[in-house]
């Protein structure tokens, strides 16, 4: 093992003091660069320096750019917000804004141009060779977005410490593994891998944008990966392509949703050689534990247990106070991380059965489908946008291939019209979804919609919802 | 209808929004080259549920996922029949 690395030091920095062994990679869709005692090459086009002490926006819509620049400007930039792959457009000014922007870095050439940011830096994924070695000036803030109740996102801050903290140990790991992720690194999930691969003695194979999933597992399996990662959806379609024989990991790592025993028993009959292992972590409570028994949920001895990582269940609600832990929101006055005691209530409902946790979904009612979040808010305000409805509620339905999907209980103004065949109706369903494939991403859209007499109305006169 | 012809005509119904042609549904068709992505087909899991009033992923201890249309049609036919519909009629 070697020392633990100086808490202040940058990617960079630790890049440079890495021992030397085997040939490290990052590895994009199309363009690869060296990891290993130094870094070879910029995809900043040297122009590194004129990014230092600012607030860098990384908007690429590739993720292996993203890289490139995460790597690049650690300990270079006051502060980097890693815009997610999905974020639309219309929340860029918002971020900007609350983010304090001051330079963007993007892969593309056109679509930002109204932003009031005065630098703009391409990072299109192609590596040049490094002719400065810039020098740590800053101790980088790490902004993650997460979507919030409005859709438009929440920013919250981490350090390279907290972002870290979970995986010193994993960086004893062996010299030779492979990491690839079907989790998008610009996600916390996603993002845990992509510093295991690149402060650990690792290589890291990236998915393109766009690129479907049974080329992206022939590459893995072309660079021999050992170790993938990815939600439990993810992994879902990975065993429905043809592909899936593509890689034989050593090491199977699931987050980012619920792992239920479905998906941990097929992924151990589909590879028997690997480790199938599930994680707790969110974006605000970082990761909170890893599961490596195989069976789905946590053992109960956990709660209460000493250690880094504190979690307790309070009123069914999983908490968790550790330095993994996000430092706070950006921007927002009004809503605060942790309690007074340092823990940050996850909203995630657990229920004890004999000697372990499982988990039964979100106190808010918020839906995670395929990794993806839904507040059902957001939902129902674009199902009642249709004049002919009165009220609508937004729930999660269960699913084997997505975990949860959105599900929508609508109530009509007045008796749908019921002397015929129920046109009516079907027509109207068919305008509702319309409005939302207008309104809303992919998976917010309601899967199925029932037309109910009536919801439940819970004393404080909101609706109802059941986690 | 039968379990087949449930499957299929609800495929058509998810992709009818989108404006990409589908490809000929046919049994040895990989189901995520069928238009449908994972979204799409945990939709179409969802709606036949609803219409059959089952769903084999939940209810049973086949842990092998269904990777071509016929594969998953079988799939469907299997739960049918295990619960005693006849799938030429189910639905």
């Amino acid at each position: 093992m070697n020392a633990p690395p100086n808490p202040g030091a940058s990617i960079r920095d630790r890049l440079g003091s890495s021992p030397g062994g085997p040939e490290r990679l990052l590895r994009g869709a199309t363009a690869s660069v060296h990891l290993g005692h130094r870094l070879d090459g910029t995809g900043l086009g040297g122009r590194v320096s004129e990014l230092a002490r600012r607030s860098v926006l990384i908007a690429t819509r590739d993720q292996f750019a993203a890289a490139l620049a995460l790597v690049e400007l650690d300990g270079i930039a006051r502060r980097l917000i890693i815009c997610t792959p999905d974020l639309p457009s219309e929340h860029l000014p918002a971020v900007v804004a609350k983010g304090g922007v001051d330079a963007i870095v993007t892969d593309h050439d056109r679509g930002d141009d109204a932003l009031d940011v005065p630098l703009r830096v391409l990072c299109n994924g192609t590596v040049v060779p490094a002719e400065e070695t810039p020098v740590t000036c800053c101790r980088t803030e790490w902004v993650l977005l997460t979507s919030g109740t409005t859709g438009a996102p929440k920013m919250l801050v981490h350090s390279l410490a907290s972002l870290t903290a979970p995986i010193g140990s994993a960086l004893g790991q062996r010299a030779d593994v492979v990491w690839g992720t079907f989790y998008d690194i610009r996600r916390y999930g996603g993002l845990q891998i992509f510093l295991r691969a690149v402060l650990g003695p690792g290589s890291l194979v990236l998915s393109g944008a766009g690129e479907p999933v049974g080329d992206y597992l022939v590459r893995l399996g072309a660079h021999g990966a050992t170790h993938v990662s990815g939600t439990p959806s993810h992994w879902r379609r990975a065993l429905m392509s043809p592909d899936a024989r593509a890689i034989a990991p050593r090491y199977i790592r699931l987050s980012g949703e619920i792992a239920d025993q479905g998906i941990l028993n097929a992924l151990q009959s589909f590879y028997p050689q690997a480790s199938v292992g599930h994680a707790f972590a969110s974006t605000e409570a970082g990761v909170g534990f890893e599961v490596n028994d195989g069976l789905e949920g946590f053992p109960a001895s956990m709660v209460g247990a000493p250690g880094d990582v504190q979690i307790e269940v309070v009123e069914g609600s999983l908490r968790i106070r550790s330095a993994r832990n996000a430092v706070r929101y950006l921007g927002e006055d009004d809503s605060t991380l942790a309690d007074e005691e340092g823990f940050v209530d996850t909203g995630d409902m657990v229920e004890r059965r004999g000697e372990r946790y499982y988990f039964l979904g979100r106190r808010s009612g918020l839906i995670n489908v395929g990794g993806l979040k839904v507040y059902p808010e957001e939902v129902e305000a674009a199902i009642n946008r249709h004049p002919a409805v009165r009220m609508s509620m937004v729930r999660s339905r269960r699913s084997p291939i997505t975990g949860s999907l959105v599900a929508a209980d609508i109530v009509l103004k007045g008796e749908p019209d019921s002397s015929g065949t129920g046109g009516e109706v079907v027509d109207f369903k068919r305008e509702i979804l319309q409005i939302c494939h207008a309104r809303l991403a992919p998976h917010k859209i309601p899967a199925t919609i029932r037309f109910v007499p009536a919801l439940e109305i819970a004393a404080a006169g909101k609706l109802a919802r059941h986690a | 209808m039968s379990v087949k012809a449930t499957v299929i005509s609800e495929i058509r119904r998810i992709t009818e929004g989108d404006n990409k042609s589908l490809p000929p549904l046919t049994d040895d068709l990989v189901l995520l080259d069928s238009g449908l992505d994972s979204l799409g087909i945990a939709i179409l899991v969802a709606r036949l549920e609803d219409t059959l009033g089952f769903d084999p992923f939940t209810e049973t201890d086949d842990t092998a996922y269904p990777v071509t249309l016929g594969d998953f049609i079988r799939f469907y036919e299997r739960a049918a029949e295990s619960r005693g519909v006849d799938s030429r009629s189910a639905g």
